[in-house]
């Protein structure tokens, strides 16, 4: 396998519109070419290229064209095994090529967009994949049957050859590349039966990992071309600020420095390498005009968040009688509040541009091409069509590069340079000035009688971030992502309702998260679902299962996690374990955390055991890998995050005060994946959801100590204080 | 400057400043993108790479501290038993996800093993606990170190 240079993707593309359509070939998938001159042009060699996914050339090589961008979550490999699977293509010899930006032909159908995130691949992609496999495959065979004279119904395929098994002939699918591209394309062609598959479900390697431990792997950083210079930026540490004015006559002494770009917000210094434009903004003395945020700070941010959220919100989900159920039984209140966090990924941001007079070219990683694409345009004052965009790996996505900001400030900065420039962010700038995980609060309050939910309400306050980032889907003031897992929680409980209110933080910039808006709910409803058991005096585990009648798959990874962590054995004392179940992205997990508190309140992770039912598992190796892995940073999270406002600026800086888990702090992680026939669910970011929440319920259950905020605080297990 | 670098088993002549770091160096000058930029204050262990054989941090070493020493990056190890023992084994067990950080990890796993062959949980931890992974492959990582222990020269 190899992956493309992506500078020839664009020219790939316009290839194989003019391959298909030459071809009297239409694109499948209701999928409409734009390109006007793409259908005068005539074929450059004889391939096959029945949609835009697909091409297979006279030389039998075939090439799969990705549309969703590879940042580790492996979509790169699952895309490929459900193409091949259903096209019968031989998945040790295929080239992977990155689409360019283009909504029409490589939107995602669950956005409308082209975008890799809210862990929709494989969702979104699962049956048009299948169909472009399928269709293709149909056409070789049929092409393959016309020759031989022959039923094509008496023809299989494997391996990229169509076989006709009665006469001992085959034909390689190089072989029948202009045969079959004379065919129509047909509609409808059944789809293999799940025990047919031969890559679905098996434990493939992943085709871009080789590059990845011997140093050739690209990613944006890694962008390098003739008369490159180099950049990194300074921001206004306070969110909102100008630049007043700077004094550069030391910077321009620098050795190497050849620009110190001033725009209204920030400086940038264009060097020879990073080196010299590090050294040069150190030695730059900017002064900022600090504007109307320079006294904010993270105790005003909360209380306006706690004022907005007391106001109440709008009705996003209600069963039966909430106000009613809440006059029953005993009453239990509790509000839980979670703190912005940072991104952190380990490629600093970063964008290389080439602003000319009338045209841009972009180097990036980045999840969002096309709006990537658009706004570079707008900044570069070009036409978006004049804009290339070359995608690269990522290093870390985790919702980050949603966001165009980094491109929208390289472009900027790219216009004041001549040639090429590649803006580096320092890792203090990408953490100080990143489009955080919004802070929220959850108001919770029900009522038990006889040991059971009577009523629940929940009420979760914070950022509408879809409502800023894809509009249409911010519907009568209910963000959909703000109230993910709380409004399909998987309990059966009489009365129950969800509300949300819109607060969006004073300033401070937010965006999506890895794990997104249920991170936040399954904290708060799985650590209240924990507090509910033991007023109702009932294992933890036992009171939940009893809620879950009208949800079989979350039940049974619930009682599969019971078996396999253990649950119920005794532990020593000051361990506990916790548990959480989480519905989300059609997945259903149930997640165990095992750990251990010391009299300091410092936390040790013995172990987690996460059960999942995630429908069909297309890659399971990448469905555990994902799993392992999310957890680390829900862990990390809990443990650890937290950015802090301070005189309108974040105190958080590097990797010492804004911390991650490392290695030696690992627990034993087991993954359990339940067999399943149903159509396949999302998995980047599930991991991530319930560690948190159980880790903060084996606190509880070592303790006693009910914590209600994260990260978690040390000071408060070690006092002891029991809820 | 004219400084003359002792990279990969081969001789690289560089004119910078002596106080300029390896990392930028190998980036920046000499297009070897294979090291990483991830915090610029060695706590984060994507600039990783070995001179005279052990783990360094290329990110604050200067090429006037290095000299001549040998400097081996995530480009050359491969050619290493130990090198390309552990690039299988990373493979093998599929450690890798973005892979940013994999070219510190790998560089640190290799020094590792060159030291301590069968490493023990506390070897892997101390010789580890530097290297961030963002995407948390460390419970790969430490298995594939340990797999790459198991395994004879490739």
């Amino acid at each position: 396998m190899t992956i493309a240079d992506t500078k020839k993707v664009g020219l790939s593309r316009r290839n194989l519109l003019r391959g298909g359509l030459a071809s009297g070939i239409l694109v499948a998938f209701h999928l409409p070419l734009r390109k006007a001159d793409a259908v005068t042009q005539p074929i450059a060699a004889a391939r096959f290229a029945p949609n835009a996914f697909i091409r297979i050339g006279g030389d039998g090589i075939t090439t799969l064209v990705m549309p969703q961008v590879e940042m580790g979550q492996g979509i790169y490999t699952s895309i490929a095994m459900i193409l091949a699977e259903e096209l019968d293509a031989d998945f040790s010899r295929l080239t992977l090529e990155h689409a360019p930006p283009d909504d029409k032909l490589y939107g995602n159908p669950m956005f409308g967009l082209q975008s890799t995130g809210n862990s929709n691949s494989i969702r979104a992609f699962w049956k048009p994949m299948r169909a472009a496999g399928a269709n293709a495959r149909a056409m070789l065979i049929q092409a393959a049957a016309a020759r031989w004279q022959v039923d094509p119904a008496t023809c299989t395929a494997a391996n990229s050859e169509v076989i006709h098994a009665l006469s001992g002939r085959s034909f390689a699918y190089g072989d029948l590349v202009e045969a079959a591209s004379a065919l129509p394309i047909p509609k409808d062609t059944p789809f293999k039966n799940p025990d047919e598959f031969k890559l679905i479900g098996k434990p493939l390697k992943r085709l871009d990992t080789p590059d990845k431990v011997n140093g050739k792997a690209k990613y944006g950083i890694d962008a390098m071309m003739p008369g490159l210079s180099f950049a990194t930026l300074a921001q206004c540490p306070v969110f909102g600020g100008k630049v007043a004015k700077i004094d550069d006559t030391a910077a321009k002494k620098v050795p190497g420095v050849r620009k110190i770009v001033v725009l209204e917000d920030l400086v940038a210094v264009v060097g020879d390498n990073m080196w010299a434009a590090k050294c040069g903004l150190e030695a730059l003395n900017i002064i900022w005009d600090e504007g109307p945020n320079a006294n904010l700070d993270s105790e005003e941010i909360w209380k306006q968040l706690r004022v907005a959220s007391a106001k109440g919100g709008a009705v996003a989900k209600t069963n039966g009688d909430v106000t009613k159920g809440l006059a029953v039984g005993e009453k239990y209140e509790a509000s839980f509040e979670l703190p912005f966090l940072a991104h952190a990924t380990m490629e600093p941001l970063n964008c290389t541009v080439h602003v000319k007079k009338e045209a841009c070219e972009v180097w990036v990683g980045t999840q969002i091409m096309t709006r990537v694409q658009s706004e570079a345009a707008k900044a570069a004052g070009v036409p978006v069509d004049k804009v290339i965009v070359n995608q690269h790996l990522l290093g870390g996505g985790f919702g980050r590069r949603l966001e165009p900001d980094m491109v929208i400030a390289a472009v900027r900065i790219g216009r004041h340079v001549d040639g090429p420039v590649k803006v580096v962010w320092t890792r203090e700038e990408d953490i100080q000035h990143d489009i955080y995980r919004p802070i929220y609060r959850d108001d919770v309050a029900a009522t038990l009688e006889d040991g059971k939910i009577v009523a629940f309400k929940y009420r979760v306050a914070g950022s509408a971030i879809v409502a800023r980032w894809l509009p249409p889907g911010f519907r009568n003031g209910i963000d959909g992502d703000a109230v993910d897992s709380a409004t399909d929680a998987p309990y059966e409980i009489p009365n129950f309702q969800v509300e949300y209110v819109r607060a969006e933080p004073p300033a401070i910039p937010t965006g999506f998260f890895r794990g997104v808006g249920p991170n936040n709910n399954v904290f708060a409803i799985e650590s209240f679902m924990d507090e509910l058991a033991r007023k109702a005096g009932k294992d933890p585990i036992a009171f939940r299962r009893a809620m879950l009648g009208k949800a079989p798959r979350v039940q049974n990874v619930l009682d599969l996690v019971a078996q396999k962590s253990g649950w119920g054995k005794l532990l020593p004392r000051r361990f506990g374990r916790g548990v959480s179940l989480q519905p989300t992205f059609d997945t259903a997990i149930a997640t165990v955390v095992e750990a251990e508190v010391d009299d300091l309140g410092e936390v040790r992770l013995h172990r987690v055991t996460l059960a999942v039912d995630t429908g069909i598992a297309v890659n399971p190796d990448t469905i555990a890998a994902q799993l392992e892995g999310g957890i680390v940073f829900g862990l990390t999270a809990a443990l650890y995050g937290e950015i802090t406002i301070d005189k309108g600026r974040v105190q958080q800086s590097n990797f010492h005060d804004y911390r991650m888990l490392r290695i030696d702090q690992m627990p034993k992680i087991e993954i359990h994946i339940v067999k399943s026939g149903e159509a396949p669910g999302g998995i980047g970011e599930a991991g991530v959801i319930g560690s948190a929440p159980a880790l903060r319920n084996a606190i509880y259950a070592a303790t006693g100590v009910a914590l209600r905020k994260l990260p978690i605080d040390r000071s408060l297990i070690a006092a002891g204080k029991k809820s | 400057m004219t400084t003359v670098l002792n990279l990969n088993g081969e001789r690289k002549s560089v004119d910078v400043p002596d106080e300029m770091p390896l990392l930028w160096v190998l980036r920046d000058v000499l297009g070897m993108t294979g090291t990483k930029f991830g915090c610029g204050a060695a706590l984060c262990g994507a600039c990783t790479v070995h001179v005279d054989g052990k783990a360094v941090r290329s990110c604050l070493l200067s090429i006037g501290e290095l000299g001549e020493r040998a400097v081996t990056t995530i480009e050359g190890i491969g050619v290493t038993p130990v090198g390309a023992k552990v690039q299988k084994a990373w493979l093998d067990l599929e450690v890798v996800q973005c892979g940013y950080c994999q070219s510190g990890q790998v560089m640190s796993a290799a020094a590792l093993l060159a030291a301590t062959p069968r490493p023990d949980d506390a070897d892997i931890d101390a010789a580890m606990a530097g290297n961030i992974c963002r995407c948390g492959t460390y419970k790969r990582i430490r298995d594939a170190i340990k797999l790459a222990s198991s395994e004879r020269q490739p």
